[in-house]
């Protein structure tokens, strides 16, 4: 550890805020706050027991005055981070607010676009056709990206509880890959799906497993060169189901891996500029993922493909 | 003709489904706010409501409350279409006895035309 890193790890504030945690749970703070009660009490103690221990009076009245600036400090303090978890609300709340008022002319954009690409109100020609096409595609590129903040809001803020359910999990993969179906066709990708035999239902949330798997299923498309095949495993493993997918494409350079799930984050592979996305895919999915108690990884080499799987607890 | 009443703020979602649904054979009016939304539907009697949720006024929550309550409104299906997705809102919608509930950034317009076909049981 450098220097420079000793020295932000003692920045206790820049830590919590880093965290977002709220004051009560935020360790570094904590640790502070108790090693000043301990080292004050200490000295304090020990000056005035030494000094004037003829008079127990004068000892009585200077430990009150001390706990009574103990408890202002600590005030102060207990302040200050209210302020600091007030700023990390509002943050999250504005995020959420201006997502949420971007949704209404988006939506108001993109219906517009459809009615006039669809020729009802006037006839339209080949090459208005091709430039609505590109309006179309990007306003409904935007709606998922303001989707995916929303969703990243509500996770920082834990506003999106689990509404957990019991259900067949092989059931919602298999929707899932009849919904993509049309992209799979489209981008030349073939899609196996081999679920263990007699797997027991999973207690979760499936709207949120789901993301999960939507986010995991279309990167392994997309980042698909040419023609190829995503494979789906689905296992039990002790307490949890263990769940895989197998892409042959253009793989995730060895010096970008350690970043893949950080948020805004997208890897500089050859297909980068091809393929749409908000970077907020795989930053959603582990958020999840660890959530609901499971783990997340990859292992994947650049130009033979990528592997992605992650467990979840069965109940 | 079928009626469709539509309460919602936005005009320009307004003109949209006017026009689209004009087209498919039906006859469409408008209310900007709940509180419009609400006279109309005892009044014009719609075979169904298109009901947005943050609405000026009388909230969109309000309004289906108020249309399930009524006996005279109580029939007519109601496919909430808005942009709020907390599971809360989606709970609430279908227990004040939404028929349907849609997310506006979800569907493209020839899905919403599908819902409300389907809806309207044809």
């Amino acid at each position: 550890m450098s220097f420079k890193n000793i020295l932000s790890q003692l920045n206790i504030f820049a830590q919590c805020k880093k965290y977002g945690l709220p004051l009560w749970q935020c360790p570094q703070f904590l640790f502070l706050v108790m090693g000043i009660v301990i080292a004050i009490t200490a000295i304090t103690f020990y000056a005035i027991a030494t000094r004037y221990i003829a008079d127990p009076r004068l000892v009585a009245l200077m430990v009150l005055i001390i706990t009574a600036i103990l408890f202002i400090i600590a005030n102060i303090i207990n302040r200050s981070f209210e302020r600091l978890a007030e700023a990390s609300r509002m943050k999250s709340e504005f995020i959420s607010v201006v997502s949420h008022q971007l949704r209404s002319p988006l939506s108001n954009l993109r219906w517009a676009i459809e009615l006039l690409m669809s020729g009802r109100t006037d006839p339209i020609t080949e090459k208005q056709l091709e430039y609505f096409k590109i309006l179309k595609e990007n306003s409904i590129r935007m709606g998922e990206l303001v989707s995916d903040l929303l969703i990243v809001s509500r996770l920082e803020t834990a506003k999106l509880p689990f509404k957990k359910q019991e259900f067949a999990f092989e059931d919602l993969i298999n929707n899932l890959i009849k919904e993509f179906k049309p992209l799979a066709r489209a981008s030349n990708v073939e899609i196996k799906f081999e679920p263990e035999k007699n797997l027991p239902k999973v207690f979760s949330d499936p709207s949120q497993l789901r993301l999960v798997i939507e986010n995991l299923l279309d990167n392994a498309i997309r980042y698909i060169k040419e023609r190829g095949q995503v494979e789906i495993k689905l296992e039990k493993r002790d307490k949890n189901f263990y769940f895989e997918i197998k892409d042959n494409g253009v793989g995730i350079p060895r010096e970008d891996q350690k970043y893949i799930f950080q948020k805004f984050f997208r890897s500089e592979n050859i297909l980068r500029y091809q393929t749409q996305g908000s970077g907020l895919g795989l930053y959603i999915s582990k958020a999840i993922v660890e959530r609901s108690g499971g783990k997340i990884s990859f292992r994947s080499q650049e130009g033979v493909g990528s592997t992605f799987w992650f467990t979840i607890p069965i109940k | 003709m079928k009626k469709i009443l539509f309460i919602e703020d936005e005009s320009a979602l307004q003109k949209t489904f006017g026009e689209i649904l004009k087209q498919e054979g039906y006859e469409m009016t408008s209310a900007l706010n709940g509180e419009v939304g609400l006279r109309l539907a005892k009044t014009q009697k719609p075979d169904l409501i298109l009901l947005d949720l943050i609405l000026p006024r009388v909230h969109g929550f309000e309004v289906l409350k108020k249309l399930k309550e009524d006996k005279e409104t109580k029939d007519i299906p109601v496919i909430v279409l808005t942009n709020l997705e907390g599971i809360g809102d989606i709970d609430k919608a279908l227990e004040l006895g939404a028929t349907t509930y849609l997310v506006k950034a979800q569907y493209s317009l020839e899905e919403v035309v599908e819902k409300i076909k389907k809806a309207l049981g044809e």
